[in-house]
């Protein structure tokens, strides 16, 4: 057979037969399902007189819509609170399985099926949510749907889909201390632009992907739709089985053996081609922040906010200019003179347990700078809990930051947690579109000991020269 | 699902790249649980001043453009959040037919359900389209059977549309019910499934 990728391998072995016209019916395997992209697709169902045809890989959290304060309960958002009932409803009359806001599962869709050991090397994922690719970090095939698909997938556990191309993305060397995957897919997204994988599975690789932690892996993976790619897939290795082992949807005892057996087949084979291949040098990236509307639009933090001017083209000197004047930032200006109003730590990118770690370590023994209002939101009850137990939460609390319950938050501002117009946020979620934060909200996409560092000092300033307190 | 086959339109031109469905429709209309009702929040940050009145610097207030079910977009139009919420508010708000030099492929595969129409054209033939789109109102016809597009001054393109959307399309179909035609298909996967170690 010939020589097949980690991609071949996954897509393959879910053909479950040709579709029409030159598409395949792949199988899938797990379906996350969450209030806001599924409520027409149960609708959609109901009037077609269809069913959930596998309500046992299907999952359901509540999360976009839910308060991060308060008595959770008791949601006075009248339409998010109809959302939310609406998932209950349906997921209790088809059967479907629901972290509830009260469950100690409850959390970001992303977070909790790579903690509860859902997500596996090998299956197929979806999603109505298009950080879906974060699961890829496994070695699945995850990507994210529209809710036309999720009515699909409902009635059939299956998507007609043609199949995308492949690409390598090799990160060489070693990253250097206090840089972190999010500075790494910054990067990555800044060289080859927030089109440059479209139509694209990308597969990581590379010393610097080797090196990694499975929540640094998921970061990477994560923000692969940013590229524009439809997945993004790392081989799994001893760190993914070492994650996974014992994880309560783990395959058990001799069914963990065998599982790992076939999971090891999966790396790319030697030869496999790709249908394009990207080199980056991990070993040189710095700290990234975005300075614009597009998460392509990121500098090292040692660089300066980019003169329009520079573009390669008229399309992109004015996207540049228009980018500048939301931002309230003019051309030149270096990226440690950018003060911040606000600091948001959270969202499926980077609001697992070593992104609040990574946080804590920095702002032990300091205080939020007085200008600045910060607020971290746990990705998961669970990460909530873990971070206590180890004292994380106190720290931020004794240095003014709040402290927060589980959700998607300012991540996308669909629950109360938004920027006002004009304010500016250093943020570890993944986009920083116009108004994505809030309505005239200014949002800097960086990692969360970035995030950190500014909550202190009230701008960017290099983590690498932090003076750590520990 | 509404068909598509031949559309004739007025264009409008929205001339910015890497638009995302964060700007076609914000978050706070996705909190509705139907399908319909979307046209009047579609691009409601750029559309609308503070005080909810239509902005005059938007294009798509401008007079010429009233009516329009073409719009013409930048590259990688629709790039961002999954949200199918995006495609029903253009769709609900008149548009038919979507033509740009890229889009990002959730919003792409998301319009081939709802009986819109992307057309990808090459960067010469965008750059015509945009120069006429800068005088007076213009229309297109886009014809899906023949995969061509053509206007009353001679302009003629051509376009590639994969074969599964373009049948999909021009039929209107019920995508569900063509995948449950595989019941034995899909059963057969299971059974097998069933033996994998690694599955769920």
């Amino acid at each position: 057979m010939a020589a097949r990728t980690l991609f071949d391998k996954t897509w393959d072995r879910h053909v479950v037969c040709a579709g029409p016209e030159g598409s395949s019916i792949l199988y899938v395997d797990l379906h996350l399902v969450h209030e806001v992209t599924s409520p027409q697709a149960f609708t959609g169902l109901r009037e077609a007189g269809r069913t959930v045809r596998r309500p046992d890989l299907t999952f359901a959290t509540l999360d976009h819509n839910v308060p991060t304060v308060g008595n959770r309960l008791v949601l006075e958002d009248a339409l998010a609170r109809t959302q939310v009932e609406a998932l209950r409803q349906n997921c209790r009359e088809f059967g479907i399985r629901l972290f509830d806001l009260d469950a100690p599962e409850q959390g970001i869709v992303h977070v909790i099926g790579p903690e509860m050991g859902l997500t596996q090397p090998g299956m197929t994922i979806v999603c109505g949510d298009s950080h879906t690719s974060t699961h890829g970090a496994f070695g699945a095939l995850a990507f994210g749907i529209g809710t036309s698909e999720v009515e699909h997938v409902l009635a059939t556990q299956c998507l007609v889909q043609k199949k995308p191309r492949s690409m390598m993305v090799r990160f060489s060397g070693s990253i250097g201390p206090a840089v972190t995957a999010k500075d790494l897919i910054l990067a990555l997204i800044a060289q080859i632009g927030t089109d440059g994988a479209s139509g694209h599975v990308i597969e990581y690789a590379g010393e610097a992907i080797r090196a990694l932690s499975m929540e640094a892996r998921m970061t990477i993976c994560n923000m692969s739709i940013e590229a524009g790619a439809r997945a993004g897939m790392i081989a799994p290795d001893r760190t993914t089985f070492a994650y996974l082992q014992g994880r309560r949807f783990a395959p058990q005892g001799d069914a963990w053996s065998a599982a790992e057996e076939e999971w090891r087949k999966l790396e790319t084979d030697t030869g496999a081609c790709f249908d394009s291949t990207v080199q980056v040098n991990a070993a040189q990236i710095a700290p990234f922040v975005t300075w614009g509307t597009n998460p392509g639009m990121a500098e090292p933090v040692t660089g300066e906010v980019p003169d329009p001017a520079w573009g390669a083209n008229e399309s992109e000197r004015n996207s540049m200019a228009r980018a500048l004047e939301y931002m309230g930032l003019r051309p030149h200006t270096r990226i440690e003179d950018i003060a911040v109003d606000r600091v948001f730590i959270g969202s499926c990118t980077n609001a697992r347990l070593e992104d609040i770690r990574s946080a804590a370590r920095v702002v032990k023994g300091y205080k939020v700078a007085g200008s600045v209002q910060a607020m971290i939101v746990p990705g998961s009850q669970q990460v909530k809990r873990a971070a206590e137990q180890e004292g994380l939460h106190r720290i931020f609390t004794e240095a003014g930051f709040e402290w927060r319950e589980s959700g998607c938050s300012m991540c996308l501002g669909m629950n109360p947690d938004r920027l006002k117009p004009g304010e500016r946020c250093a943020s570890t979620s993944n986009r920083n579109f116009e108004g994505r934060q809030g309505a005239g909200g200014r949002t800097h996409l960086v990692s969360p000991a970035m995030a950190a560092a500014a909550a202190v000092t009230g701008r960017f300033v290099d983590v690498r020269n932090w003076h750590y307190k520990d | 699902m509404q068909r598509f086959t031949v559309h004739t339109g007025t264009v409008a031109v929205l001339q910015r790249d890497n638009v995302d469905t964060d700007q076609i429709i914000p978050k706070q209309f996705l909190k509705r649980i139907e399908r319909t009702g979307y046209g009047d929040v579609l691009f409601f940050d750029w559309r609308y001043d503070r005080q909810g009145k239509p902005d005059p610097a938007f294009s798509l207030n401008e007079p010429r453009y009233r009516g329009a079910s073409i719009l013409l977009a930048g590259k990688n139009f629709g790039c961002g959040s999954s949200r199918e919420h995006a495609v029903w508010a253009l769709r609900d708000y008149g548009f038919r037919a979507i033509i740009a030099p890229s889009f990002a492929d959730i919003f792409a595969n998301n319009c081939v359900k709802n009986g819109v129409l992307t057309v990808v054209l090459q960067p010469s033939e965008i750059a015509y389209l945009l120069a006429r789109g800068a005088g007076e109102p213009f229309s297109l016809t886009i014809d899906l059977e023949q995969c061509r597009i053509s206007a009353d001054d001679g302009f003629q393109a051509s376009f590639a549309v994969d074969r599964f959307s373009r049948t999909c399309l021009l039929e209107g179909l019920d995508e569900i019910g063509m995948t449950m035609k595989h019941e034995a298909e899909i059963a057969a996967y299971e059974q097998k499934r069933r033996n994998l170690a690694s599955s769920l």
